[in-house]
Protein backbone atom coordinates (compact mmCIF):
# COMPACT_ATOMS: atom_id res chain seq x y z
CA UNK A 1 0.00 0.00 0.00
CA UNK A 2 1.48 3.32 -1.02
CA UNK A 3 0.77 6.48 0.87
CA UNK A 4 -1.45 8.09 -1.73
CA UNK A 5 -4.72 9.83 -1.04
CA UNK A 6 -5.89 10.88 2.36
CA UNK A 7 -4.00 9.81 5.43
CA UNK A 8 -6.29 8.48 8.09
CA UNK A 9 -5.38 6.98 11.40
CA UNK A 10 -6.17 3.48 10.15
CA UNK A 11 -4.36 3.50 6.85
CA UNK A 12 -1.36 5.16 8.46
CA UNK A 13 -1.16 2.32 10.97
CA UNK A 14 -1.28 -0.21 8.12
CA UNK A 15 1.39 1.78 6.29
CA UNK A 16 3.74 1.77 9.27
CA UNK A 17 3.05 -1.90 9.82
CA UNK A 18 4.08 -2.62 6.23
CA UNK A 19 7.25 -0.52 6.39
CA UNK A 20 8.41 -1.96 9.72
CA UNK A 21 11.53 -4.08 9.41
CA UNK A 22 10.37 -7.67 9.38
CA UNK A 23 12.28 -9.68 11.89
CA UNK A 24 11.81 -13.37 11.71
CA UNK A 25 9.02 -14.57 13.98
CA UNK A 26 10.78 -17.86 14.58
CA UNK A 27 14.05 -16.24 15.57
CA UNK A 28 12.18 -13.88 17.94
CA UNK A 29 10.37 -16.75 19.57
CA UNK A 30 13.49 -18.84 20.09
CA UNK A 31 15.35 -15.89 21.65
CA UNK A 32 12.37 -15.08 23.90
CA UNK A 33 12.29 -18.69 25.09
CA UNK A 34 16.03 -18.91 25.70
CA UNK A 35 16.49 -15.56 27.45
CA UNK A 36 13.26 -15.83 29.44
CA UNK A 37 14.16 -19.34 30.50
CA UNK A 38 17.69 -18.29 31.46
CA UNK A 39 16.44 -15.41 33.64
CA UNK A 40 14.04 -17.79 35.41
CA UNK A 41 16.81 -20.38 35.88
CA UNK A 42 19.03 -17.69 37.44
CA UNK A 43 16.08 -16.82 39.70
CA UNK A 44 15.86 -20.48 40.67
CA UNK A 45 19.55 -20.38 41.56
CA UNK A 46 18.89 -17.47 43.93
CA UNK A 47 15.93 -19.35 45.45
CA UNK A 48 18.24 -22.28 46.23
CA UNK A 49 20.84 -19.91 47.65
CA UNK A 50 18.38 -18.04 49.91
CA UNK A 51 16.69 -21.32 50.94
CA UNK A 52 19.81 -21.98 53.03
CA UNK A 53 18.75 -19.20 55.42
CA UNK A 54 15.04 -18.57 54.75
CA UNK A 55 11.76 -20.43 54.13
CA UNK A 56 10.93 -21.28 50.50
CA UNK A 57 8.37 -18.48 50.24
CA UNK A 58 10.73 -15.84 51.65
CA UNK A 59 13.52 -17.18 49.45
CA UNK A 60 11.28 -16.77 46.40
CA UNK A 61 10.50 -13.13 47.30
CA UNK A 62 14.17 -12.39 47.94
CA UNK A 63 15.18 -14.04 44.66
CA UNK A 64 12.77 -11.84 42.70
CA UNK A 65 14.01 -8.77 44.60
CA UNK A 66 17.60 -9.70 43.71
CA UNK A 67 16.70 -10.02 40.03
CA UNK A 68 14.97 -6.63 40.18
CA UNK A 69 18.10 -5.04 41.64
CA UNK A 70 20.45 -6.68 39.11
CA UNK A 71 18.20 -5.63 36.22
CA UNK A 72 18.12 -2.05 37.56
CA UNK A 73 21.93 -1.93 37.56
CA UNK A 74 22.14 -3.50 34.09
CA UNK A 75 19.67 -0.87 32.88
CA UNK A 76 21.92 1.81 34.35
CA UNK A 77 24.87 0.43 32.39
CA UNK A 78 22.71 0.23 29.25
CA UNK A 79 23.16 -3.52 29.02
CA UNK A 80 19.54 -4.55 29.62
CA UNK A 81 18.23 -2.64 26.63
CA UNK A 82 20.83 -4.34 24.46
CA UNK A 83 19.58 -7.74 25.62
CA UNK A 84 16.01 -6.58 25.06
CA UNK A 85 16.68 -5.76 21.45
CA UNK A 86 16.85 -9.41 20.48
CA UNK A 87 15.20 -11.09 23.49
CA UNK A 88 11.85 -9.33 23.06
CA UNK A 89 9.29 -10.78 25.46
CA UNK A 90 12.08 -12.89 26.98
CA UNK A 91 13.38 -9.74 28.66
CA UNK A 92 10.02 -7.94 29.07
CA UNK A 93 7.90 -10.53 30.84
CA UNK A 94 10.26 -11.63 33.65
CA UNK A 95 10.22 -9.37 36.74
CA UNK A 96 13.50 -7.94 35.41
CA UNK A 97 11.48 -6.37 32.58
CA UNK A 98 9.29 -4.65 35.18
CA UNK A 99 12.44 -3.35 36.85
CA UNK A 100 13.73 -2.12 33.49
CA UNK A 101 10.39 -0.38 32.89
CA UNK A 102 10.78 1.46 36.22
CA UNK A 103 14.45 2.39 35.94
CA UNK A 104 14.63 3.27 32.26
CA UNK A 105 12.23 6.27 32.32
CA UNK A 106 13.59 7.33 35.72
CA UNK A 107 17.00 7.68 34.12
CA UNK A 108 15.68 9.12 30.89
CA UNK A 109 13.69 11.93 32.55
CA UNK A 110 16.22 12.92 35.20
CA UNK A 111 16.73 16.17 33.31
CA UNK A 112 13.18 17.15 34.33
CA UNK A 113 14.16 17.02 37.97
CA UNK A 114 13.87 14.54 40.80
CA UNK A 115 10.25 15.28 41.67
CA UNK A 116 8.39 15.47 38.35
CA UNK A 117 11.10 13.81 36.28
CA UNK A 118 12.39 10.79 38.16
CA UNK A 119 9.55 10.58 40.67
CA UNK A 120 6.68 10.73 38.21
CA UNK A 121 8.08 9.10 35.07
CA UNK A 122 9.26 6.08 37.06
CA UNK A 123 5.63 4.96 37.08
CA UNK A 124 4.98 5.28 33.36
CA UNK A 125 4.76 1.50 33.04
CA UNK A 126 4.93 0.47 36.69
CA UNK A 127 1.85 2.60 37.41
CA UNK A 128 -0.51 0.70 35.11
CA UNK A 129 0.97 -2.59 36.34
CA UNK A 130 0.49 -1.78 40.03
CA UNK A 131 -2.91 -0.11 39.56
CA UNK A 132 -4.34 -3.04 37.61
CA UNK A 133 -2.67 -5.64 39.80
CA UNK A 134 -3.89 -4.14 43.07
CA UNK A 135 -7.42 -3.58 41.74
CA UNK A 136 -7.74 -7.15 40.45
CA UNK A 137 -6.25 -8.65 43.62
CA UNK A 138 -8.57 -6.69 45.94
CA UNK A 139 -11.62 -7.64 43.87
CA UNK A 140 -10.62 -11.31 43.86
CA UNK A 141 -9.95 -11.28 47.61
CA UNK A 142 -13.32 -9.64 48.33
CA UNK A 143 -15.10 -12.15 46.08
CA UNK A 144 -13.31 -14.97 47.89
CA UNK A 145 -14.57 -13.54 51.19
CA UNK A 146 -18.12 -13.26 49.86
CA UNK A 147 -18.32 -16.72 48.37
CA UNK A 148 -15.93 -18.40 50.80
CA UNK A 149 -13.61 -19.66 48.00
CA UNK B 1 19.70 -34.36 40.74
CA UNK B 2 16.57 -32.89 42.27
CA UNK B 3 18.18 -29.51 42.10
CA UNK B 4 19.13 -29.99 38.44
CA UNK B 5 15.57 -31.02 37.57
CA UNK B 6 14.26 -27.86 39.27
CA UNK B 7 16.59 -25.72 37.12
CA UNK B 8 15.31 -27.46 33.99
CA UNK B 9 11.67 -26.96 35.04
CA UNK B 10 12.28 -23.28 35.84
CA UNK B 11 14.00 -22.80 32.47
CA UNK B 12 11.34 -24.58 30.42
CA UNK B 13 8.25 -23.10 32.11
CA UNK B 14 9.74 -19.60 32.37
CA UNK B 15 10.86 -19.80 28.76
CA UNK B 16 7.45 -21.06 27.67
CA UNK B 17 5.64 -18.14 29.37
CA UNK B 18 7.96 -15.67 27.59
CA UNK B 19 7.46 -17.58 24.33
CA UNK B 20 3.68 -17.15 24.64
CA UNK B 21 4.26 -13.45 25.24
CA UNK B 22 6.49 -13.19 22.17
CA UNK B 23 3.87 -14.93 20.02
CA UNK B 24 1.25 -12.43 21.22
CA UNK B 25 3.64 -9.53 20.46
CA UNK B 26 4.44 -10.91 17.01
CA UNK B 27 0.80 -11.04 16.02
CA UNK B 28 -0.68 -8.02 17.81
CA UNK B 29 2.27 -5.59 18.25
CA UNK B 30 1.13 -4.78 21.79
CA UNK B 31 3.45 -2.39 23.62
CA UNK B 32 5.56 -3.59 26.55
CA UNK B 33 3.31 -1.97 29.14
CA UNK B 34 0.21 -3.68 27.79
CA UNK B 35 1.98 -7.05 27.65
CA UNK B 36 3.08 -6.66 31.27
CA UNK B 37 -0.45 -5.76 32.42
CA UNK B 38 -1.95 -8.60 30.35
CA UNK B 39 0.31 -11.25 31.89
CA UNK B 40 -0.08 -9.78 35.36
CA UNK B 41 -3.87 -10.04 35.12
CA UNK B 42 -3.66 -13.57 33.66
CA UNK B 43 -1.51 -14.67 36.60
CA UNK B 44 -3.88 -12.98 39.06
CA UNK B 45 -7.01 -14.55 37.59
CA UNK B 46 -5.41 -18.02 37.41
CA UNK B 47 -4.53 -17.68 41.11
CA UNK B 48 -8.15 -16.79 41.89
CA UNK B 49 -8.83 -20.47 41.16
CA UNK B 50 -5.62 -21.55 42.90
CA UNK B 51 -4.08 -22.80 39.65
CA UNK B 52 -1.05 -20.53 39.43
CA UNK B 53 0.08 -21.59 42.89
CA UNK B 54 0.30 -25.15 41.60
CA UNK B 55 2.48 -24.00 38.72
CA UNK B 56 4.74 -22.16 41.19
CA UNK B 57 5.08 -25.33 43.26
CA UNK B 58 5.97 -27.28 40.12
CA UNK B 59 8.30 -24.86 38.34
CA UNK B 60 9.58 -22.57 41.15
CA UNK B 61 11.17 -19.47 39.69
CA UNK B 62 9.91 -20.50 36.23
CA UNK B 63 6.46 -19.40 37.39
CA UNK B 64 7.28 -16.81 40.08
CA UNK B 65 9.80 -14.71 38.11
CA UNK B 66 7.60 -13.85 35.09
CA UNK B 67 5.30 -10.87 35.73
CA UNK B 68 2.35 -13.30 35.98
CA UNK B 69 4.04 -14.42 39.20
CA UNK B 70 3.69 -10.85 40.46
CA UNK B 71 -0.06 -11.05 39.82
CA UNK B 72 -0.08 -14.41 41.57
CA UNK B 73 1.74 -12.98 44.61
CA UNK B 74 -0.72 -10.05 44.82
CA UNK B 75 -3.79 -12.29 44.75
CA UNK B 76 -2.24 -14.99 46.94
CA UNK B 77 -1.30 -12.38 49.58
CA UNK B 78 -4.69 -10.66 49.43
CA UNK B 79 -6.70 -13.90 49.66
CA UNK B 80 -4.57 -15.33 52.48
CA UNK B 81 -4.86 -12.10 54.48
CA UNK B 82 -8.59 -11.87 53.73
CA UNK B 83 -9.11 -15.34 55.18
CA UNK B 84 -7.39 -14.17 58.35
CA UNK B 85 -8.51 -10.56 58.78
CA UNK B 86 -11.52 -10.20 56.49
CA UNK B 87 -11.92 -6.98 54.52
CA UNK B 88 -8.88 -5.43 56.24
CA UNK B 89 -6.73 -8.28 54.93
CA UNK B 90 -8.26 -8.18 51.44
CA UNK B 91 -7.20 -4.55 51.15
CA UNK B 92 -3.73 -4.84 52.68
CA UNK B 93 -2.50 -8.36 51.94
CA UNK B 94 -1.75 -8.01 48.23
CA UNK B 95 0.54 -5.02 48.41
CA UNK B 96 2.14 -6.36 51.60
CA UNK B 97 3.13 -9.53 49.74
CA UNK B 98 4.73 -7.54 46.92
CA UNK B 99 6.11 -4.69 49.01
CA UNK B 100 9.71 -5.86 48.73
CA UNK B 101 9.77 -6.19 44.93
CA UNK B 102 8.11 -2.81 44.41
CA UNK B 103 10.29 -1.04 46.98
CA UNK B 104 13.50 -2.49 45.55
CA UNK B 105 12.44 -1.43 42.04
CA UNK B 106 11.68 2.13 43.20
CA UNK B 107 14.79 2.56 45.34
CA UNK B 108 17.17 1.07 42.78
CA UNK B 109 15.43 3.15 40.11
CA UNK B 110 16.21 6.25 42.12
CA UNK B 111 19.80 5.20 42.75
CA UNK B 112 20.37 4.46 39.06
CA UNK B 113 18.81 7.77 38.04
CA UNK B 114 21.18 9.62 40.38
CA UNK B 115 24.34 7.67 39.54
CA UNK B 116 24.10 6.93 35.83
CA UNK B 117 23.74 8.94 32.66
CA UNK B 118 20.98 8.19 30.18
CA UNK B 119 22.03 6.03 27.25
CA UNK B 120 20.61 7.41 24.09
CA UNK B 121 18.82 4.65 22.26
CA UNK B 122 20.51 3.82 18.99
CA UNK B 123 18.09 1.97 16.80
Amino acid sequence: MAMNGEITRDNYKAYVFEKMPKSSHWKNMIWAFLIGGTICAIGQGFIFLYSIWFSTQDASVLASATLVFIAAMLTGFGVYDKIGRFAGAGSTIPITGFSNAVVSPALEFRAEGYIYGVGAKMFLVAGPVIVNGVTVSVIIALLTLLFGG
Amino acid sequence: MDMFLMFVKAFVIGGAICLIGQIIINFTHLTNGKILVLFLVIGAVLEAFGWYGKLVKFAGAGASVPISGFGYALVHGAVQAAKQDGVYGALSGGLAACAMGVSIAIVSGYIVAVLFHPHTKKN
